[in-house]
């Protein structure tokens, strides 16, 4: 609980933090690639996103081997890295975005980009600009340390990733998670699928019996029933490749069809948001 | 700090999805290891099976046309399957039947490690998937009809630069999507732990029969043991039982392709930089934002744009060193290790040869030095013709 106590010395409250704040809410996280298909798109679709409820936006910085990520996303990396998207040049797409926004941010993308920035000075331009979190899929819980410190003190959530194969690893995550869990639905890499059937309900339960940190659902989630069903047994649902294909699809285009889509979307999760006394967030399509 | 460290390179940079897989398989070798059934049944494997032990041939030739150490080749090459590659896949074949897989899936550069997998399965009744970068499966057409022969489906892979890097990524992305029946093959002393322990304990059985073997013929150590190096599986099971000899130089010749001042290059000890991919820390190609190289080398088995974490280590420490040989230098050699010595090595070994051949005149008579052989260079035939501007039909 480092950061927990970070916080609290600093009085700042990290924007993930208050997506979580209100009791029974649940969540719908959309994910991104910046620079997909260019900076001043990634900008208009997070504010669209905003706009149609969406409570989080997790923003990839690209990278050029997601090994965690199926091929709509890996194609959102090339399209981005292409079009000469760099870390700096994320840092100024949440910059823009924080112009005229306060939404709750995360980062998603592998360590290798964060260590060779520098994890103090990336984690630095995290907390100026509001970024709460980071979601690294290559960082596991044994290796969690050189991160967690650096962003801890910048009141930076490193979230947990629990997987269907975590099995005895789930309770030891969870005690140590900050910020939310990512509880990933499937085996397998990022992309939209028709059917989910890990036992995503004895995964969340195992989760609460020892931490009070919410938990989100996500990988393959694309449909309002499925966002509907994960968000029913969790804190909230996150999508990133069914976002991803409607920009492939349309480009610098997409904008209204974004905010259509994660309309549904919300609306569908928040149909579940009366007063629930437990907290989990489901997170969709983002892995 | 994680389990598997070198100095600061290696750990287990890996998804959640497969960490208890890996926990598992280090379990499982652990146990194995010390089982003597185990390992009689791999020793019976490797002795009759693969035709070990390989030859340490001392190159007479050679050595009177360079002019100064001893030269030994460590016949590698004379594996079955035509390189090192099959001493780790049987080890970890067997260890993954022990723990109940009844499929392996690999990546593969070359198709040496593609093809040594689809053997070891063949022998061993498993199933067998390969992941190849599409321009491999094109400049190495022979090798993939190879796998397939041998009962295997080769996967050509599209993303990325399409070779060797982007073969790890998809091999890695099918493994998290079935883990239960499956064990990744991993083919070099890369990933994250417990594979780069695994491989060099598989693959040091190159140096520990080469050091006998030196022994029984010179008397004494080598004053350098030689080795082409992309992951380094060759140069790490060369060089590891030649660690505690400090005077023994170990030398890894990286694939520096058209020069690395170029960005036609793969060397990454020459010029890489610190970072953490495919699942460990270590040297990479990679630019400023962390973004992993496009890497070139005529060796499809070199064309990585990593290095193991031991290796790594080895660099920092001093230990070891690490030398850049280009394109025309490594064809060069190979032609010369033909018409020399009569041995047609893998254009991957012909990197290790080509320094051997710059060098061996500033030691003397009574020095020796052992060049890892890793492969046999029938599979490159094709592509040093083309290099070569000679048209063949193959």
């Amino acid at each position: 609980m480092t950061d927990r106590a970070i916080i609290q010395k600093k009085g700042v409250e990290n924007t993930v933090d208050r997506m979580f704040s209100a009791s029974g809410h649940k969540a719908f996280i959309g994910f991104l690639t910046a620079g997909d298909p260019g900076a001043d798109s990634t900008v208009e679709f997070i504010l669209e996103m905003e706009r149609a409820g969406a409570d989080l936006v997790e923003i990839g910085i690209p990278f050029s081997d997601p090994t965690a990520e199926g091929t709509v996303i890996q194609d959102a990396n090339i399209r981005a890295l292409q079009g000469g998207m760099t870390t700096d040049g994320v840092f100024d797409i949440v910059r823009r975005v924080r112009e005229r926004s306060e939404i709750p941010l995360a980062f998603m993308t592998y360590l290798n980009p964060i260590f060779h920035y520098g994890y103090e000075r990336f984690f630095s331009k995290c907390e100026e600009l509001g970024v709460g979190a980071v979601i690294i899929p290559d960082l596991p819980y044994e290796e969690r340390e050189e991160v967690q410190v650096p962003a801890a003190a910048r009141n930076v959530h490193v979230i947990s990733m629990i997987a269907p194969t975590s099995q005895e690893r789930i309770q030891s995550i969870a005690k140590e998670a900050h910020g939310f869990i990512y509880v990933v639905s499937s085996m397998g890499v990022t992309g939209v699928r028709n059917e989910i059937n890990t036992d995503l309900e004895a995964i969340v339960r195992s989760i609460r019996q020892v931490t009070g940190t919410p938990c989100a659902i996500g990988f393959g989630i694309s449909t309002p029933e499925q966002a509907k069903r994960m968000a029913a047994i969790s804190d909230g649902a996150i999508v990133g490749s069914a976002i991803v294909k409607i920009i492939a699809a349309s480009g610098a285009q997409a904008g209204q069809q974004i905010y259509e889509y994660v309309r549904s979307m919300k609306n569908a999760v928040e149909s579940l948001s009366y007063g629930k006394t437990k907290k989990t967030v489901f997170c969709q399509g983002s892995l | 700090m994680s389990k598997g460290r070198y100095g600061i390179h290696g750990g287990q940079y890996i998804s959640e999805t497969l960490m208890n897989e890996l926990l598992r398989l280090e379990e499982a070798y652990e146990q194995y290891r010390k089982d003597p059934g185990f390992t009689a049944e791999l020793n019976r494997l490797l002795n009759e099976y693969a035709g070990r032990p390989s030859l340490l041939y001392y190159a007479e030739k050679m050595t009177k046309d360079l002019g100064g150490a001893r030269i030994y080749l460590k016949r590698e090459d004379l594996n079955h399957t035509g390189s090192h590659k099959i001493n780790n896949v049987l080890g970890q074949a067997l260890l993954a039947k022990k723990m109940g897989k009844t499929r392996l899936i690999a990546e593969t550069g070359a198709g040496q490690h593609g093809v040594a997998t689809a053997t070891a399965a063949a022998l061993l009744g498993m199933e067998c998937e390969i992941f190849m970068g599409k321009e491999d499966t094109d400049r190495q057409a022979l090798n993939v009809y190879r796998m397939e022969l041998l009962g295997a489906k080769v996967h050509p892979v599209l993303s990325g630069t399409q070779t060797l890097k982007d073969a790890v990524n998809e091999t890695m992305r099918e493994w998290s999507n079935r883990v239960d029946d499956t064990h990744y093959c991993l083919g070099s002393v890369m990933g994250p732990h417990p594979f780069p322990m695994i491989v060099r304990d598989f693959q040091s059985v190159i140096g520990s029969e080469a050091k006998a073997q030196i022994l029984e013929a010179e008397g004494k150590l080598p004053a350098a043991v030689v080795a082409c190096v992309g992951g380094g599986s060759n140069a790490m099971g060369a060089f590891y039982h030649f660690i505690p000899d400090e005077g023994v130089e170990l030398i890894g010749c990286e694939a520096a392709g058209k020069g690395v001042d170029t960005a036609f290059t793969a060397a990454t000890i020459a010029t890489g930089t610190l970072g953490v991919f495919h699942g460990m820390k270590s040297y990479f190609c990679q630019d400023q934002n962390g973004q992993i190289a496009p890497v070139y080398s005529i060796s499809a088995g070199l064309d990585y744009p990593g290095i193991g974490p031991e290796h790594a280590n080895l660099h920092d420490t001093g230990r070891a060193q690490y030398v850049p040989v280009t394109d025309d230098e490594a064809v060069e050699a190979f032609e010369y290790l033909a018409r020399t010595e009569g041995i047609i090595c893998a254009i991957e070994s012909a990197h290790a040869v080509a320094h051997v051949i710059k060098t061996a005149k500033n030691y003397s008579p009574d020095q020796s030095i052992i060049i890892c052989v890793s492969g046999r260079g029938d599979k490159d035939v094709a592509a040093i013709a083309r290099y070569r501007g000679v048209d063949i039909h193959d």
